[in-house]
């Protein structure tokens, strides 16, 4: 099958999950003979996957024709400006920067990706995929996140092909109460004309039928997997072990629940004090995570190490004994099922839907913050304990591959081939 | 004559409290009581009276040609004595029929044998002495946790002064002989080993309610055939399961009582066929032959091990923790600290660690409160540590 696939970050140019889901799935359905063009908003630095036809959307050169057609309608609801929610809640702008310029520009923030003016990013990728509606020929179209949910619909109205929309994260996760309205409808917009939706867990598929009103029997659950890698193996085995490690890794804001990690850190330190803390990413709480370590004075046990990126999230997930998940809201979450491969040993939030699948970690409610202490002191205290969650986990894994979840979306493919499109005619 | 041997395990272990690391120092209270007594009510009124009650009601019809027995295990005994007197009275008559027998086995349902000759001991004593006391019976035939049974476990049960020993008639001990017959332990002279027909229990305990399986709807009627159709020099029927069979595992809407009610009935319409109790059953019948059983075999799971309690790192490091505690233990001299250290040695606690989930797993699962082996294993740790403090603690007062 030919698939247009639009994504909005790929590796190396990517600043979390989407990017390295993307990746498993392309890389699994091309090995099942499918054909995949793959559209990013930006530039990206080519080769990194040659399985794929790569076509950026900013070189792509757009006519009058293009841009009025009907899309325009769903232009003018949106009013285009910077999104106010990027920045944290506790910190006035001022305050960010100072933060930010205090640390020497130490820390590579993910405003590359996911910019301030992100919907106006949205729209003028919508714009080009017009064009490559056109002059490509596919199957099927397959949009992954809100982002891409302008383009993708105009696809499907240019060429009548069926819309396969993959919901890797919502609004309502990214932002909890404080939802942006705008991204909100336009989640809503996407949800409601694709074809068939696919969920990266039953959590997610609940949130979109509960606050989107889609039929729950449009939408499928996938579940995401993990990519084996090389360097994998190589920096197995390097935990030195003098000073135990326990790790954060992902954006630094209020989805991920950096602060519930910070406060266990605290209880913990309270009576072992010999182990290491680290967060690695960015985002707009880091400047008030590095304040909140400061007040627990624990700043000597506690490491910031900044965006981290290919080999580095190698190392420090070899270099880790524990790795803890805190989001508040995870659609799926990867990286648990990536710190397992080196067998480290994951505590999880449940308010994650990789905890659907995990049978061999911990779980705790992200809130709990003293129950996610014990259980961070209950691994680095028991080896065996560490041990046993290792060595399962490493069966559990060889189960969960992106081979699984690729047959899963062509199965769903073939469905909205045959049973959907709005104008497509018969072939 | 055949024997049809009817025995059924009593067991409710002591669930721990949700105990986090942050309790350690400051809680020494483990039980769950609330969780504890839920479970228990709701087995009484499902299975223990109801149970107990057609019980009475057939060995009072079949003039004592009705006769079975009992293992209570003396951690589900510390909960009827404390909480369901009317349980207790239940059993107690039945024991006045003279047609019950009432097993021994280890009083805190542990796996101390492995681990503690000494301890071990000291659990059978104690449990025989209350099953005395409450029943007035002295036990003459013993059943380990489990059914957990060796060669080593058959001498020093000989050595006890009892006449028979109950085990699994696995395919590991016997071969290709047969389960329905008495045979002698290696190494023993006077105490016999009676072997669980696996399938025929198994058919009532598991399968009853199974509406896949090719047999169901299992009438007593098509059991008692079942039965009548040994060959002729086979001995004894030996069906072991837990109580809990009746009524809780398979419920009452299931015909569990009804099937129960038709069973004896039907058994005896054979004239060759009667019931006995294993300690009657084991002086009945000759010992056919030797089995011979250098490691442990147990009734649990495909592997019919030990594995589901000590097989993997958790259970192993538990268990060796636990049993560092016995000098200590005993050093102090009390009761209450002796009691709590008992406790904790159920296998259940070692069974909710147990990580054999995929071929075995949903019996596991549907025991265990925990939602992981992990969980069970961090909050065991965490309470044993609290445990092994307090043990420290008061020997320092004491010197003082």
């Amino acid at each position: 099958m030919r698939i247009l696939m639009f994504g909005w970050e790929f590796p190396p140019r990517m600043s979390g999950g989407l990017g390295t889901a993307c990746y498993g799935i392309t890389a699994a359905l091309a090995g099942l003979g499918h054909r995949i063009t793959f559209v990013l908003p930006q530039d990206g630095e080519a080769g990194a996957a040659p399985f794929l036809d790569m076509v950026s959307a900013s070189g792509v050169p757009v006519s009058d024709n293009d841009r009025d057609d009907g899309m325009e309608t769903l232009l003018r609801r949106l009013t285009l400006r910077p999104l106010p929610s990027l920045l944290h809640p506790y910190l006035d702008p001022g305050q960010y920067n100072a933060l930010y310029l205090s640390q020497g520009n130490r820390f590579q923030t993910t405003a590359a990706v996911y910019g301030p003016d992100l919907i106006a990013e949205a729209l003028r990728y919508a714009r080009a995929s017009g064009v490559l509606a056109r002059t490509l020929s596919f199957d099927v179209i397959h949009a992954h996140d809100w982002m891409t949910v302008p383009a993708s619909l105009l696809a499907r109205r240019i060429s009548g092909r069926p819309l396969v929309l993959h919901i890797h994260s919502l609004e309502y996760d990214r932002s909890g109460e404080n939802v942006n309205e705008e991204i909100r409808e336009i989640e809503r917009e996407g949800l409601e004309k694709a074809d068939r939706i696919i969920a990266v867990s039953h959590r997610t598929k609940r949130m979109i039928a509960e606050h989107y009103a889609i039929p729950p029997e449009k939408i499928s659950v996938v579940y995401n997997a993990v990519t084996r890698t090389e360097a994998q193996r190589a920096y197995r085995t390097e935990r030195p072990g003098e000073r135990k490690i326990v790790l954060f890794l992902g954006r630094i804001t209020f989805q991920k629940g950096p602060d519930y990690f910070v406060e266990a850190a605290a209880q913990v330190l309270h009576v072992v004090p010999d182990v290491t803390f680290v967060m690695a990413g960015a985002g707009d709480m880091m400047g008030r995570m590095i304040e909140r370590v400061g007040e627990l004075g624990i700043g000597d046990r506690f490491h910031f190490t900044g965006f981290l990126q290919g080999e580095e999230i190698e190392r420090i997930f070899s270099l880790s004994d524990l790795y803890v998940m805190p989001s508040v809201s995870e659609p799926f979450g990867i990286s648990p099922l990536e710190a397992m491969m080196y067998d480290v040993p994951v505590i999880l939030s449940r308010q994650s839907g990789v905890s659907e699948i995990l049978k061999h970690a911990l779980k705790v409610n992200f809130w709990d913050v003293r129950e996610m202490a014990s259980k961070i002191i209950a691994v680095l205290k028991h080896p065996v304990l560490a041990g046993a969650m290792a060595e399962k986990a490493r069966e559990e894994l060889r189960k969960i591959r992106w081979e699984n979840a690729a047959e899963r979306i062509a199965a769903i493919y073939r469905e909205a081939v045959s049973g959907a499109g709005p104008q497509r005619t018969p072939s | 004559m055949p024997s049809v041997c009817l025995y059924f395990q009593v067991h409710q272990p002591c669930r721990l409290r949700r105990y986090s690391f942050f309790d350690v120092g400051h809680l020494h209270d483990y039980e769950d009581g609330a969780e504890n007594r839920r479970i228990l009510d709701r087995v009484a009124e499902k299975c223990y009276l109801p149970a107990g009650a057609l019980l009475l009601q057939l060995i009072e019809e079949y003039g004592g040609a009705f006769r079975v027995a009992f293992s209570l295990s003396g951690v589900a005994l510390d909960q009827i004595e404390q909480r369901r007197s009317d349980v207790l009275e239940g059993l107690q008559r039945l024991s006045a029929t003279g047609c019950v027998e009432f097993l021994n086995e280890t009083d805190g349902h542990s796996l101390a044998f492995l681990s503690s000759p000494r301890e071990f001991r000291e659990q059978v004593l104690r449990h025989r002495e209350r099953i005395r006391s409450l029943f007035g019976r002295e036990g003459r035939t013993f059943r380990h946790t489990e059914l957990i049974y060796s060669n080593a476990l058959a001498a020093a049960v000989e050595k006890m002064g009892y006449r028979a020993i109950l085990a699994e008639g696995t395919e590991k001990i016997l071969g290709r002989r047969s389960p329905n017959l008495v045979y002698r332990p290696s190494g023993c002279k006077k105490l016999k080993l009676l072997l669980r027909n696996y399938r025929l229990s198994d058919d009532v305990a598991f399968r009853f309610s199974d509406r896949n399986w090719a047999e169901f709807p299992l009438t007593a009627a098509k059991y008692a055939h079942w039965l009548h159709r040994i060959r002729r020099e086979e001995a004894v029927v030996n069906l072991f399961m837990d109580y809990e069979t009746l009524g809780e595992h398979q419920w009452r809407e299931t015909g569990i009582f009804d099937f129960l009610r038709a069973l004896p009935g039907e058994i005896l319409r054979h004239p060759d066929f009667c019931f006995r109790t294993p300690a009657e059953a084991a002086e009945a019948h000759e010992a056919a032959g030797e089995i011979d059983c250098p490691g442990f075999i147990s009734w649990a799971d495909e592997e019919r091990d030990t594995t589901a309690w000590l097989g993997n790192a958790m259970q192993q490091d538990a268990a060796r923790k636990l049993y560092h505690l016995e000098t200590a233990v005993r050093r102090r001299k009390d009761e209450g600290r002796l009691q709590i250290w008992r406790m904790l040695q159920t296998s259940d606690h070692f069974y909710y660690m147990c990580t054999k989930w995929f071929s075995d797993g949903d019996v596991h699962r549907y025991f265990n409160p925990y939602e992981s082996p992990y969980e069970a294993y961090i909050n065991y740790m965490n309470i044993l540590d609290d445990f092994s403090q307090s043990l420290k603690k008061t020997s320092k007062g004491e010197k003082r």
